[in-house]
């Protein structure tokens, strides 16, 4: 075998943490059972991973195979990159939706000139059936319109938009586009945090304590499960509303008034679990119920990049 | 004897919730009965008992929660501001995340007469050391201790906590 594949065999397979290797070697299916068996896990990861790579060496292992296996890490690992979301259009569709009828695209770029770079792979997940497709932010802007096109004629499509919707978690991405993030759950976390009150806080049931304002906290309890429903939210990171509008002020003849250029502004919302923390917000009494529909529209619009202009 | 009530008010109900808890967990001689509010006016109740103490807190981390303060101050009676009210500021050790300056709430204890405590109820201690003070401030304010009134209390907390603005 070649020593640049190899070298990107060993790469690989040392990615994946000891945890997770059988089940993803496993998944792979290139290296059988017997030859599995012939390999000491006990031993230092590095002596392991040359005792694989040695296998697939045995096996003529080629670089579609290597591939593969990168592909099966990163569905393994998918919150390790970035996705957005694209959406085709003029298509004939049917909707399929909770089916994993998913394909997991790999590509690594390449020019006239230069090999392909396999370590910096963009990656494109499509659900045939839908006009969407899912991309991990690739470093090489340029290749993005290529890839566009490539994945509308592939998928016979006539055209293709960029949503304003972007996360690393591409499950929550998908429940958002296939609006399947609307259904109630059994017994989750989120919904016994907001029957306990703010900030998921035992309420003390002790008489000695009297809460006044009850039928404030019920009304907030009610607005805010109206417009975020029961069920957990779709995980985001952030959202940003790009503003670029003119400046409006009360008082006659301030500064800025008689500027005729807009003002421009940026203001990005970032959370670990971004929903979830919208939801919380006025329960805990931090901000008022209801919340701005710019925020609580961000699943139903399926956007959480925002720009805001006069109209 | 009757009861002591206090009345904690402030729209954060966790911070409310925690420092209830404190209270009843201090020493104190008399029975407490803990009200916690969002906001002034309360809502209508004929069974409320006299309510001997009212501590406003302010999240310093949060303009909501000075505006709402501001807000129910206009709705309180004026004779509570002879030495039965307090203003309690807390998150003043994140200095990063406070987006109320320190001077406004001093301004603002100075403007309604009423001492001003600073205390970061989110560490426990610190909790537990405000709560045992508010319950003395309480006794002391419900009457409940021979000599000493709300009153007398207040003047003699003024002179060490709170110069007037003009001396600063």
């Amino acid at each position: 075998m070649d020593e640049t594949l190899a070298e990107f065999f060993r790469r690989t397979i040392l990615k994946i943490p000891m945890t997770e290797m059988m089940t993803i070697l496993k998944t792979w299916n290139f290296l059988s059972e017997n030859q599995l068996q012939t390999v000491n896990f006990r031993q230092r990861k590095e002596s392991i991973v040359q005792d694989l790579v040695l296998l697939c060496e045995e096996n003529h292992a080629s670089l579609n195979d290597a591939a593969h296996l990168d592909i099966i890490y990163t569905q393994f690992h998918r919150h390790q990159k970035i996705w957005d979301v694209f959406q085709m259009s003029k298509a004939p569709v049917s909707f399929r939706d909770a089916e994993e009828n998913s394909v997991w695209i790999r590509i690594a770029w390449g020019t006239q000139y230069k090999k392909p770079n396999q370590y910096k792979p963009a990656y494109v997940v499509y659900y045939s059936q839908t006009p969407y497709a899912f991309t991990s932010s690739s470093r090489l802007k340029s290749n993005l319109p290529l890839l566009g096109q490539a994945l509308t004629v592939a998928s016979k499509h006539h055209q293709i938009v960029k949503m304003d919707l972007r996360s690393r978690y591409l499950d929550s991405l998908k429940a958002i586009v296939f609006k399947q993030y609307n259904q109630s759950f059994e017994t989750h976390n989120c919904t016994t945090s907001l029957q306990e009150g703010s900030l998921g806080l035992d309420i003390n049931m002790d008489s000695r304590i009297i809460h006044e304002n009850k039928v404030e906290k019920e009304r907030v309890q009610r607005v805010t499960q109206e417009i975020f429903g029961d069920y957990p939210q779709p995980r985001l990171e952030f959202a940003q509303y790009k503003l670029e509008t003119k400046f409006k002020s009360d008082l006659n003849g301030g500064i800025l008034a008689e500027r005729e250029e807009p003002l421009r502004c940026l203001v990005k919302f970032s959370s670990p679990h971004l929903l979830e923390a919208l939801k919380s917000l006025a329960p805990a009494g931090i901000a008022d119920a209801p919340l701005s529909p710019l925020l609580t529209c961000i699943p139903n619009k399926g956007k959480n990049y925002f720009k805001i202009r006069d109209k | 004897m009757p009861a002591v009530v206090p009345s904690l008010v402030g729209t954060e109900d966790a911070l409310l919730q925690q420092l209830a808890d404190s209270m009843l967990k201090a020493d104190c001689t008399s029975e407490l009965k803990v009200h916690l509010a969002r906001s002034l006016p309360l809502p209508c109740s004929v069974n409320r008992p006299r309510i001997d103490l009212i501590v406003f807190v302010v999240n310093l981390h949060s303009k909501l929660s000075l505006q709402s303060v501001e807000e129910s101050l206009c709705h309180l009676d004026a004779a509570f501001f002879l030495g039965k009210v307090a203003f309690l500021a807390t998150g003043a050790g994140r200095d990063s995340h406070c987006s109320i300056h320190r001077n406004t709430v001093v301004k603002l204890a100075h403007t309604y007469r009423s001492p001003l405590l600073f205390c970061d109820l989110e560490i426990e201690d610190f909790r537990a050391a405000m709560a045992q003070r508010l319950v003395r401030l309480l006794q002391i304010c419900a009457g409940h201790v021979p000599g000493v009134s709300a009153l007398n209390l207040l003047s003699l907390m003024r002179g060490s906590e709170n110069p007037s603005l003009e001396d600063l």
